[in-house]
């Protein structure tokens, strides 16, 4: 049957568009690089990638980027406002360039005792990129003492540009160090949330009936919990001598138990309607195993609608553990979260030292991002409907 | 035509869509003119721009698009008053709302979507009504309830209550008819507004149309793309193309004597009825498909597909209109005498060449064998439980399929035909076992002796899978998008029961000798569906289809979803392959006219049984069942000729219930010549009557049945 020279036969318009090849390399792209394509004309989607690859990429270098160890404590800088970070001294008679911070003159108000602090501008303290700090272990193996910022002197007066804690902690450097944990309990959480999601909610939309009945009733069953007295209920319940690692993985199962209900549900919906598509037909009437027609077939025509349905359920993950941890509930110092550190936060301190609030604006920043990302992702999951 | 009797007048409209992409024009210099109590058909293959020119007249276009220039002038007015440029109005402002509704009004293709699903007729008719004319609620629900009584809706008192999901879609549409003839519009627009329903039904909103414009005189701009449907309604014919006119004349003239070669070929990419007999007749196909509006090539727009170009004018101007013979007006630069030397005598547009053949040498037929049918269906039915309260228990059954016995020799195509709903997909479906019947036999002859599919599980019908084939009818649903061509081809073959695990180049050189035998360059292989469009996508259903060598394909609606010029492409592509690969099909369709081109045979299906099955010359010439009449009396001819001597039987109610059928014959309901003794309790069994010829009347020999008659008109 075979004589390709037979091809020569066909008027070419026959097939093909006229005008020219309209778009070879289009007409070869993969679901995923249309996808792409579709994404980055979403300027917001990408804005928020962005961002959120910089948090992470912040998490993943907090030692480096972060001017002091997180848990040191001075204790005579406790409530210190941020500094501002000069660029160039112009108080002499000529523009003196190099970077420093102005240190700090405090007074102690002789009636209430409070220690307030104000910037002097005598005292210069000078500021280097790459300066020496603390010790630290980059990725658990390199021993250095190098930070992306600090003062030059690491024996001098200190530098807190995002101010300081009620104990005296560099905000700034317990920041950048809360990002790890908050930024990756959603992942984690997640991933529990997910492969529960898509086997329930697979069993549930392929094969259907009892399976999916008693599958559907389960994930109602979670879904009409309260879910806020639920996770302080199983927080509570968990063992106070309980490790940091322990508390963790602890939280993050909790947190999946509510999300997976979701996830499981855009599955089985993606399932049931895709049970109906001709091309499954097509290929079940190929006669081809079961395992390839879900595997081949099925999955990979909703994979992208399941990473935007995961990517926007992250920031209720860091939502929630933000929540928990303010209430007290859920991680505990010293382990050090976004939400850890807003439970320092009372109404006192609002009034006297705002930047403690610094850690909500991160929260905000991320969830924001990671938002914009996964709606991003959902318009630009199917690329075949325009 | 004189100027007062030219009611709307479009000149050199441009509509232009400003899109990421660049601008798209999609009406680009069109004129057009409606005359008065006329109607007008304008006809023309998907992306023609004809709906978009439509919702300029009622300047229903959104953003992105905007009128880009040209007038439309509405002559409507008073006799004196000056014509109004519809262009130029608010699109918002009241002038043009008012236009809306009460001088023009519009109907659309999809009646159930045009309606809020909120609200009953009722509410819908009783507010196009109050917005337009100072009544009183109850003397507008009056008006309303004669409305609907006059487009033909029984009991319209009660109707009025009906939400219109309890309706069906030719309800729907005669509802929205009653709409929009409320305020006695002088203009109706019509787009589309039958291609969503069944042919019979169709046919009685047609006819409805017709007797509406006879009493009121309305004029009608109906947009369709069917042939058939222009030469039974039009008076005079706009052809449409890439958003331009390329002719326009009377419908006979248009039809009788073609003059652009857009025309000629889309008269002649029109399977006819009654051109029966003549199986090696090919269809003339025109080539490709219509470019997308942002790849408009320069010249004539038409130059790329055509078959009578000219020279190098045809790709550098763009034809103006000319007047041919005084009679219609062509796009085309054969009429031009500054190009065409007028001395050399009237320019003739050449006869549209026979489509190519796309194989080389034809092998001999196979051996006629003992005969023994490929498939045997017998008693075949497929019931599905309808489940009803707290829990759920079965209430009833659906009987999709009911009892469905038919045959199909080696190399033979059945077709089978009836209206939505009668169970015919079910059947195909059953037959390539995608669903298993509830009760029958389906017995499959293949080289290994006779097999009953009915009751087989999937490990063993694997074995078949490659031997029974389905082409499916939606194109772009049918294909995985995330497979290249030459991943879906190769999925066959990763049947167990083939073992071919592999796509090794042995694969790869059967991929692109079937794509090559579709049609479609092998070099395509390695793209993926989204980079092909309907037609090309429709060849690789068939490829995929045909690449294990089956010896029985099912074609479910395969070219329903088709443009006219592609579906010819594709009808011709079925033909040659089953004459070369000597495939037995069985070819599900709604449309006779296709069935009546491809077919050897036709099984006439109705609410899950088969009324008739003959030859298909015996059924199209002496139908013996009055439903099989009515289905041949409803198919629009594409022979404005033919229109005055056709009006037949009409049904008169839609389908019934098939979880209720009517006891006795099914059909007695909608039977023209039902009678009181057999028909409401006795159900018919079917019984030959005459050679070849089986029919499920109790009756049939006593009627006598109008068939079509083969007489038929050539173009040129």
């Amino acid at each position: 049957m075979s004589r390709p020279s037979d091809v020569d036969q066909v008027p070419p318009s026959a097939s093909e568009p006229r005008g020219g090849e309209p778009d070879a390399e289009l007409a070869v792209a993969s679901q995923r690089t249309l996808v792409w394509r579709a994404l980055r004309r979403h300027k917001l989607a990408m804005a928020g990638l962005v961002v959120t690859c910089l948090l992470y990429l912040v998490a993943i270098f907090a030692d480096f980027l972060a001017p002091y160890d997180p848990n040191d404590i001075n204790a005579d800088y406790a409530f210190a406002p941020p500094q501002q970070l000069h660029i160039v001294d112009t108080s002499g008679d000529e523009w003196d360039w190099g970077l420093y911070v102005n240190g700090y003159e405090q007074t102690r108000d002789p009636e209430t005792l409070a220690l307030t602090f104000r910037e002097d501008p005598s005292v210069k303290v000078p500021v280097e990129f790459l300066a020496r700090g603390p010790e630290y272990e980059l990725f658990g193996l390199i021993s250095t003492n190098i930070h992306l910022i600090g003062p030059a002197d690491p024996d001098g007066p200190p530098m807190y540009l995002l101010g300081a804690s009620r104990t005296g902690h560099d905000q700034l450097s317990r920041i950048l160090h809360g990002a790890r944990i908050s930024m990756s309990i959603g992942l984690v959480g997640l991933a529990m949330a997910f492969t529960l999601g898509v086997v329930l909610g697979g069993v549930s939309g392929y094969f259907g009936g009892k399976a999916d009945a008693v599958i559907q009733r389960l994930v109602e069953f979670f879904m009409s919990v309260p879910a806020i007295p639920l996770w302080l209920g199983l927080a509570a319940a968990l063992p106070r001598d309980w490790g940091p690692l322990q508390r963790y993985l602890a939280i993050t199962v909790i947190l999946s138990i509510i999300n997976w209900t979701d996830l499981a549900r855009v599955v089985r919906g993606r399932f049931l309607a895709l049970r109906g598509e001709d091309f499954v037909t097509a290929a079940y009437l190929d006669g081809i195993r079961q395992r390839r027609i879900i595997g081949r077939h099925m999955l990979p025509s909703f994979a992208s609608h399941l990473i935007a349905a995961m990517t926007l359920s992250i920031p209720a993950m860091i939502l929630a553990e933000t929540s928990l941890s303010f209430l007290g509930l859920g991680l505990r110092p010293p382990t050090i979260s976004w939400g850890v550190l807003l439970s320092d936060v009372d109404v006192r301190a609002l009034e006297t030292a705002p930047w403690l609030l610094l850690p909500g604006v991160a929260v905000v920043v991320a969830v924001l991002a990671i938002n914009f990302l996964g709606d991003g992702l959902r318009d630009a999951a199917d690329p075949y409907q325009s | 035509m004189s100027r007062s009797d030219v009611l709307l007048d479009v000149q050199g409209l441009k509509t232009h869509f400003t899109t990421d992409d660049g601008v798209v024009r999609a009406v680009d210099g069109m004129d057009l003119s409606i005359s008065r109590g006329r109607t007008t058909c304008l006809v023309g293959e998907s992306g023609c721009g004809k709906s978009i020119t439509a919702r300029s007249i009622l300047q229903l276009i959104d953003p992105p698009g905007r009128i880009a220039a040209g007038r439309i002038w509405w002559h409507g007015g008073e006799e004196t008053a000056e014509p109004t440029d519809l262009a130029a109005l608010d699109p918002r402002g009241a002038r043009m709302r008012a236009m809306r509704g009460a001088d023009i009004s519009m109907i659309f293709q999809e009646p159930m979507a045009a309606f809020s699903p909120m609200y009953t007729v009722g509410d819908h008719l009783v507010e196009a009504i109050q917005l337009h004319l100072p009544l009183s609620r109850k003397d507008a629900t009056e008006k309303a309830v004669h409305l609907l009584g006059r487009v033909g809706i029984p009991r319209p008192d009660q109707r009025m209550h009906a939400y219109p999901f309890q309706l069906s879609g030719g309800m729907c549409q005669r509802v929205m008819i009653a709409m929009a003839l409320a305020c006695e519009p002088s203009l109706l627009i019509a787009d589309e507004p039958t291609t969503a329903l069944d042919v019979t039904t169709q046919a009685r909103i047609l006819d409805l149309l017709t007797e509406l414009q006879d009493d009121t005189g309305m004029a009608m701009l109906f947009i369709t793309h069917d042939l058939g449907v222009v030469a039974e309604i039009a008076d005079d014919v706009s052809v449409m193309y890439l958003g331009t006119v390329v002719e326009e004349g009377s419908v006979t003239d248009v039809f009788d004597s073609p003059r652009h070669p857009y025309t000629q070929a889309l008269i002649a990419s029109v399977p006819r009825m009654g051109s029966r007999g003549d199986r090696a007749r090919r269809l003339a196909a025109i080539e490709g498909i219509v470019p997308h509006p942002l790849q408009r090539p320069a010249g004539c727009p038409f130059h790329t597909r055509c078959h009578a170009l000219i020279g190098d004018v045809c790709h550098e101007r763009l034809p103006d209109l000319h007047s041919v013979d005084g009679g219609q007006l062509a796009r085309c630069h054969l009429y031009d005498e500054s190009v065409v030397d007028p001395g050399a005598g009237r320019a003739q547009l050449p006869l549209l060449p026979a489509a190519p053949v796309v194989t080389g040498d034809r092998p001999q037929p196979a051996p006629e064998d003992d005969r023994a049918p490929v498939l045997e269906v017998r008693d075949l039915t497929m019931h599905y439980p309808v489940k009803r309260g707290l829990l759920n228990r079965t209430v009833g059954h659906v009987r999709a399929v009911d009892g469905v016995s038919l045959a199909i020799q080696p190399g033979e195509t059945l077709g089978l035909v009836g209206e939505s709903g009668c169970g015919k997909t079910t059947l195909g479906r059953a037959i390539v076992r995608a669903i298993a019947p509830t009760s029958g036999q389906i017995t499959y002859r293949g080289d290994n002796g006779a097999v009953d599919l009915a009751g087989l599980p999937d490990s063993e019908l694997r074995g078949y899978r490659g031997q029974i084939r389905m082409i499916f009818q939606d194109p772009f649903s049918s294909l995985n998008p995330r497979m290249t061509l030459l991943q879906l081809l190769a999925e066959p073959f990763r049947n167990p029961a083939l073992r071919r695990d592999r796509i090794d180049s042995e694969m790869e050189q059967r991929v692109a000798d079937m794509l090559a035998r579709v049609g479609l360059r092998p070099e395509y292989m390695r793209r993926y569906p989204h980079a092909f469009s309907g037609g090309q996508r429709q060849r690789v259903n068939i490829a995929r289809a045909l690449i294990t060598t089956p010896r029985l394909v099912v074609a479910d609606e395969a070219v329903s979803a088709l443009d006219v010029s592609v579906r010819a492409q594709i009808l011709n592509l079925l033909a040659d392959l089953r004459d070369e690969y000597h495939l037995t099909y069985l070819f599900i369709s709604h449309d006779l006219s296709v069935v009546e081109h491809l077919c050897d045979r036709v099984a006439v299906m109705y609410l899950g049984k088969i009324v008739e099955t003959t030859t298909t010359a015996q059924l199209f010439d002496t139908p013996r069942h009055p439903y099989t009449e009515a289905l041949l009396s409803a198919v629009p001819v594409a022979d404005p000729h033919r229109r005055a001597n056709r009006r037949g039987t009409r049904l008169s109610d839609d389908l019934p219930d098939p979880s209720a059928a009517p006891p006795g014959c099914s059909f007695h309901t909608r039977c023209p010549y039902v009678r009181a003794d057999r028909c409401g309790t006795e159900v018919p069994l079917l019984r030959g009557v005459g050679t070849d010829h089986a029919v499920a009347c109790h009756h049939a020999e006593a009627l006598t049945l109008r068939g079509t008659t083969s007489t038929i008109s050539t173009p040129n």
